[in-house]
C-alpha cells in the first residue's frame, strides 16, 4: 500500500480544518481543544497538533490530507508535517486582512522546509467583505505562476476544485522535469 | 540580595520600569544569546552601557561617532594610553576638536543604542548589582527611562513583526529577474548598500548581519525593505540541503510519479 501526503495550512481560523471535512472519507482526526487565549477566541475551538483526512484512490494508493494547527506556538509541527508532502494548499480567510501577513510567513515557511508545488485557497469568497483573489494575489505577494484559487471551504465541489489544480500543478512540474 | 533571573521570565522592559520606580543605584548584567552587556543607574536614571568587548572608551566611542577616524583614535590611544575619558574629553575640548556637546551626544547616542538592542533579547541571565556603578574614569549622563522602555518596546513589536515577516534569518538572499527591478535605480543608504553587496544565494541573511556587524532588529529592517521594494527574493542558501522525508518523494520516476497523480485526480474528479 502506498500512501502520499498532501499538506493544508494558512493563519488560525482560516478553515483549513473544514476544507479537510469537505473531502475526506473518514470523519477528520481531530486534535481540536477549546481555545485558551483570548486573542484567538473568534472561535469555539481550534486545532493543536494536526487534523488528518483520507481519500482511498485504490486497493494500493491512499492519500491522506494533513491540516496544520494554526496558532503560532505550534508552528513547531510544520517542519514534520511537511516532510515529504506532494504538495500544499494554504488556506486564507478573504475577510480578514490581518491575518494576510502571517499567511505570507506561511508560505514562505512551507517554500522554505520543501520546495513542492502550492497553490492558494482565498476562502470565504462568498461573504461580503472578501477580498477579491487579484487583491488578495497583491497582498500575499504571490507570483503570476501560482495558482490563486476562490474557494468556499464547507462546499465539496470548491474543494475539489483546489486539491485538482494542487494535482495539475504537481503533474506540470513533473512533466516538466 | 541580588535581582537575578532569567529574561523569559522578566523582559528587559519589566526590568528598567522597576529600576525606574524603585529609583535603583547598581549596574544591570545581561548574558544574552552571543555575548554580555552591563547596563548602570544612578536613583534610577540610565548612565552608562558596555556591550560585551566593544571598545567602550572615550576614544572607542568617538570613533564609531564618525568624530575620531580610525587614525586618530589610533594615535591618542598611542600616544595617550593612560588619560582618563575625562581628561581626554577636556584635550579634544580645549583644543578645540570637540565641544562639550559633542562629546555627551555621541556617549547618549552609544549608550541608547546598546540599551535598545537589549530590549531585543528575550532570553538570558540577568543580574543587578546594587551600588557597582562603572569606573571612576569613565564620562556617565543621566537619561529618564520612561521614553526609553516606551522606544525599547516599540522595537520589541517592530522585530516581532518583522520577525513574521522573515522567519528564518539562515535562508539566503537573491535579486529579482524581472523587468524594471533594477537595483542601481534605487536610492540606499549606506548600510543598505552594506548588505546589497553580500546578497548572493551562498549568503544566509545571519551571514550577512555577522559581516556588516548588525543586530537582528537592523537586518530585518533592510531586508525587509529590500524585500517590499520587490528587488530581492528569499532563496534557499546554496547547499542547503533537503528535509530527508522531502527528498524521499524524489525516487518516483517522472512517468511513475505522473502515473499515480493521475490516479490521485481521477479519484478526486469521482468523489
Amino acid at each position: 500500500m502506498q500512501t502520499v501526503k498532501m499538506v493544508v495550512t494558512g493563519p488560525f481560523a482560516a478553515g483549513k480544518t473544514c476544507f479537510i471535512n469537505s473531502v475526506s472519507e473518514i470523519d477528520v482526526v481531530s486534535t481540536e481543544r477549546k481555545i485558551s487565549s483570548e486573542a484567538e477566541r473568534i472561535k469555539e475551538t481550534t486545532t493543536v497538533a494536526m487534523d488528518f483526512g483520507r481519500i482511498t484512490v485504490d486497493d494500493d494508493l491512499v492519500l491522506y490530507i494533513f491540516g496544520t494547527p494554526g496558532q503560532k506556538r505550534f508552528d513547531f509541527m510544520w517542519e514534520i508535517l511537511s516532510e515529504g508532502m506532494l504538495g500544499f494548499i494554504v488556506v486564507v480567510d478573504s475577510t480578514r486582512p490581518e491575518t494576510f501577513r502571517e499567511a505570507k510567513g506561511i508560505l514562505h515557511t512551507f517554500r522554505a522546509y520543501a520546495p513542492t508545488p502550492y497553490v492558494v485557497a482565498a476562502n470565504k469568497q462568498y461573504l461580503p467583505d472578501a477580498w477579491t483573489v487579484d487583491d488578495l494575489r497583491i497582498a500575499l505577494k504571490l507570483d503570476r505562476n501560482i495558482k490563486m484559487l476562490p474557494c468556499v471551504a464547507t462546499d465539496k465541489e470548491s474543494v475539489k476544485g483546489v486539491l485538482l489544480e494542487l494535482l495539475y500543478s504537481i503533474l506540470e512540474e513533473m512533466k516538466a522535469g | 540580595m541580588a535581582l537575578k533571573g532569567n529574561l523569559r521570565d522578566f523582559s528587559v522592559a519589566q526590568l528598567f520600569n522597576l529600576i525606574n520606580l524603585a529609583r535603583k543605584t547598581g549596574t544591570l548584567t545581561l548574558e544574552g544569546p552571543d555575548q554580555a552587556a552591563w547596563v548602570s543607574f544612578r536613583e534610577g536614571k540610565l548612565i552608562y552601557a558596555q556591550l560585551g568587548s566593544e571598545d567602550g572608551t572615550l576614544t572607542g566611542v568617538l570613533a564609531k561617532a564618525g568624530k575620531l577616524t580610525p587614525r586618530q583614535a589610533k594615535l591618542i590611544k598611542t600616544h595617550a594610553p593612560d588619560k582618563s575619558d575625562q581628561e581626554l574629553g577636556l584635550m579634544l575640548i580645549n583644543a578645540g576638536y570637540l565641544s562639550q556637546k559633542e562629546i555627551l551626544a555621541s556617549i547618549r547616542q552609544y549608550v541608547l543604542d546598546i540599551v535598545f538592542q537589549l530590549f531585543t533579547w528575550t532570553d538570558g541571565y540577568f543580574r543587578f548589582d546594587g551600588d557597582v556603578l562603572p569606573p571612576d574614569d569613565r564620562i556617565t549622563i543621566r537619561i529618564d527611562l520612561e521614553n526609553i522602555i516606551i522606544e525599547g518596546s516599540r522595537r520589541v513589536q517592530e522585530l516581532e513583526q518583522l520577525r513574521e515577516e522573515i522567519p528564518n534569518l539562515d535562508m539566503a538572499l537573491d535579486f529579482v529577474d524581472r523587468p524594471g527591478a533594477n537595483i542601481r535605480d534605487v536610492n540606499l543608504n549606506v548600510e543598505e548598500w552594506k548588505v546589497v553587496s553580500y546578497i548572493n544565494p551562498k549568503n544566509t541573511i545571519r551571514q550577512i548581519a555577522k559581516a556588516n556587524k548588525m543586530s537582528e532588529l537592523q537586518i530585518r529592517r533592510i531586508v525587509y525593505g529590500l524585500l517590499q521594494a520587490g528587488l530581492v527574493e528569499i532563496v534557499r542558501p546554496e547547499g542547503m540541503p533537503l528535509p530527508p522525508q522531502a527528498q524521499r518523494i524524489q525516487p518516483l520516476d517522472r512517468q511513475e510519479g505522473a502515473s499515480l497523480v493521475n490516479r490521485l485526480i481521477q479519484r478526486i474528479r469521482s468523489l
